[in-house]
């Protein structure tokens, strides 16, 4: 079965260009406004999404991210009108991939058969857990891989010579190379540090690598892009989010939320778009 | 695969041992596991092997055993209390006096181990998160006798209401970092604490004051708290000659209770009794108290699986309880075991419960207990009238109240100045 992340992929390959990830909160500010935001993201140039399931207790997240889910939380957001994003994406989108990315409690929660069929009739295609390494892939991961869904796996600085083979073992859409130790948001990798630790992974895997963690500008997103098959922007699109914001987390008067973030997007896309793959 | 509940087909209906777990995946039946993000993952395989090392070590135990005797004032005496018996007219009422502690509980028992641990990995940063306070004075007391960087993260709504013990980590040289995030309590530092580990790998060592977490800090700081299960073992069978009935601690993540009863678990004759915080009160729902098995439900946060208190959607919801010791939304995943096995009993206590043993306990036997452990004797105020005179019931008082006297005045009514 051919999904749409391996379809996006090959046809990125063709083009000879990498993939713009783009990541932001499900829910965030609140509902109506961030479903909007979802369906421009195609057209300004997001190549996959990336939607945050919002958790009270985001352990591998920055403050803006955090604050992101809280602002979700507050204004409602639950997996149901996560999973309702997404089916009202569909309707317009067949071909852009989602991604969801959270946290597992929520899905063990509403139980993991259940959260994957319900992924699934959504028009999911893949989803990253932070909270699940290759140790605990009974629970989820391998269920979701036989239900045709991708699960991606983060790979750290820290992963091991020898772990790199657990923790690409039973991986599937493509590999999430977190190019920092810390949290999201944080300090960004230079080309040097990129360079020999994607070299590492190509000798490991045929799956498209992806680069996330401290890639904020369209500079930095070009670079990953260039080096590896695609960049993961999260923190900064959610900053330029809560930009848009009042202190009561509703728009500000007369400021279009989802003009201002696809803008940004744009210029990461531009960023990516540019960087040719050699 | 172990979705289901302990109910695997092929295990026996009672475990041959209730000591031998965790098993090598780190679980104790569905409970416990290592949910942590790759990042983590390798330190914590790490950490387990340089633990497991440790432990066949006689010098790591040599080591272990002078610093509890001249420094933490092991074995602490397991006392009869006479006129709190007398007062209940039931059990024979034994405390297990870990108050008397350097620092003032049973914390520093694990933070020894921990420490001890991180400097044989040649660790020179050390951080941990606190609640109300004692773990955080514990990691800061043995930081700064072995001279390393201290970072205590803190929720900044604890920082308030637990100022004498944020001024002592001060005076001990460690930095408290306040965690405004979610609700600014214990599990917000601990969100905050992994996120300074996940940040610093390099050389960092996080004492994990609980026994939650990841494997294997559950186990390895039962392990470590074990020393006061032990010590009741011999400490009774001088006095009365024989094994204690019933064995009674509180539980917040439930690291002083562990410490009791697992020795003991597989002595078929001695009950256990694990006392949560039950806020204003259980029936007065979510947000209202902090016993998360009596009120939760299984779940996963902070590395492990076990109840957690969480609405429908999965959401962790904030504990309540007086005590800011006791207010964690989760348990230790052993305790999560031993519960669905019915091998030790859980039970809640109310503030205004705690309250009243706290003052009968000044009164009675002049120790002023810590709020965490008031919460026990107020299950022991219920149960111990319905026991009989030569029956041996041992409470573990865990801590000592200093820190709480501001809380208690409050509750009170009473201004200190």
């Amino acid at each position: 079965m051919t999904n749409r992340i391996d379809t996006k992929f090959e046809q990125l390959a063709a083009e000879g260009r990498g993939a713009l990830v783009a990541y932001f909160m499900a829910g965030d500010p609140d509902l109506e406004t961030s479903l909007a935001l979802l369906k421009a993201m195609p057209e300004a140039g997001a190549d996959i999404i990336e939607l945050g399931m919002p958790f009270t207790d985001p352990m591998a997240d920055g403050p803006a991210i955090q604050k992101a889910g809280n602002r979700a939380l507050r204004a409602g957001q639950t997996m149901q009108k996560t999973f309702d994003m997404v089916r009202s994406f569909r309707q317009g989108n067949d071909t852009t991939p989602i991604v969801l990315m959270g946290y597992y409690n929520p899905i063990y929660s509403r139980g993991v058969e259940t959260w994957i069929s319900e992924a699934r009739a959504a028009g999911v295609d893949g989803m990253i857990i932070v909270d699940l390494p290759a140790e605990e892939d009974a629970e989820l991961c391998i269920p979701a891989v036989e239900a045709g869904l991708a699960f991606i796996r983060l790979v750290a600085p820290t992963t091991s010579e020898a772990r790199l083979a657990t923790v690409l073992n039973n991986t599937s859409g493509f590999v999430y190379y977190v190019s920092v130790t810390g949290i999201t948001g944080g300090r960004t990798a230079g080309e040097d540090e990129l360079k020999p630790a994607l070299a590492r992974l190509r000798a490991h895997t045929d799956l498209p690598l992806a680069v996330g963690f401290g890639i904020k500008t369209p500079k930095d997103a070009a670079s990953a892009a260039r080096l590896a098959d695609a960049s993961v922007v999260g923190t900064s699109i959610v900053a330029r989010l809560a930009e848009c914001l009042g202190k009561d987390d509703r728009p500000k008067p007369g400021v279009d939320v989802t003009k201002e973030v696809t803008a940004l997007v744009a210029e990461l896309a531009a960023g990516v778009r540019g960087a040719r793959k050699s | 695969m172990s979705k289901q509940k302990s109910e695997r087909p092929n295990s026996p209906e009672r475990p041959n041992s209730y000591v031998s777990g965790p098993d090598e995946e780190g679980r104790f039946g569905i409970f416990g596991g290592r949910f942590v993000a790759e990042t983590l993952m390798p330190l914590i395989l790490d950490l387990e092997e340089n633990y497991e090392a440790a432990k066949k070590d006689p010098a790591f135990k040599a080591e272990m055993d002078d610093l509890w005797t001249h420094y933490v004032g092991r074995p602490s005496p397991l006392y009869h209390a006479e006129r709190l018996t007398a007062h209940l007219g039931g059990a024979r009422i034994y405390l297990k006096r870990d108050e008397l502690n350097h620092t003032g509980s049973h914390k520093a028992n694990n933070v020894l181990g921990q420490i001890l641990l991180a400097r044989r990995m040649k660790r020179t940063r050390i951080i941990a998160e606190t609640g109300a306070g004692q773990h955080g004075v514990a990691t800061a007391t043995f930081a700064a006798r072995f001279g390393l960087p201290c970072v205590i993260y803190m929720g900044a709504t604890d920082i308030e209401r637990q100022k004498p013990n944020v001024f002592r980590m001060k005076l001990l040289g460690a930095e408290v970092v306040p965690v405004s995030s979610g609700t600014g309590t214990l599990k917000d530092a601990m969100n905050e604490a992994l996120r300074d580990w996940v940040t610093n790998v390099e050389d960092t060592f996080y004492i994990i004051g609980t026994v939650a977490g990841p494997h294997p800090y559950p186990a390895m700081v039962r392990d470590f708290q074990s020393i006061i299960g032990k010590e009741v073992r011999t400490q009774m069978i001088e006095a009365e000659g024989r094994l204690p009935d019933t064995l009674v601690a509180c539980i917040g993540g439930g690291s002083n209770a562990m410490g009791l009863f697992h020795p003991f678990l597989d002595d078929e004759s001695v009950k256990m009794i694990g006392v949560e915080a039950a806020g204003r009160g259980i029936d007065k729902g979510d947000g209202h108290h902090a016993a998360s098995l009596s009120g939760g439900r299984p779940g996963v946060l902070h590395g492990n699986r076990t109840y957690l208190l969480q609405n429908p959607d999965g959401q962790i919801i904030d504990g309540h309880s007086i005590s800011a010791g006791l207010d964690y939304p989760g348990i230790g995943p052993e305790h999560a075991w031993l519960s669905e096995q019915g091998r030790i009993t859980y039970v809640a206590a109310t503030d205004t419960e705690a309250l009243e043993a706290f003052q009968l306990c000044c009164l009675q036997e002049g120790i002023i207990p810590a709020l965490e452990p008031a919460h026990a004797l107020a299950h022991v105020i219920k149960h111990a009238p319905t026991l009989p005179k030569d029956h041996l019931l041992v409470m573990n008082m865990c801590g000592r109240g200093d820190k709480d006297v501001f809380t208690v005045g409050a509750a009170l009514g009473v201004e200190i100045e």
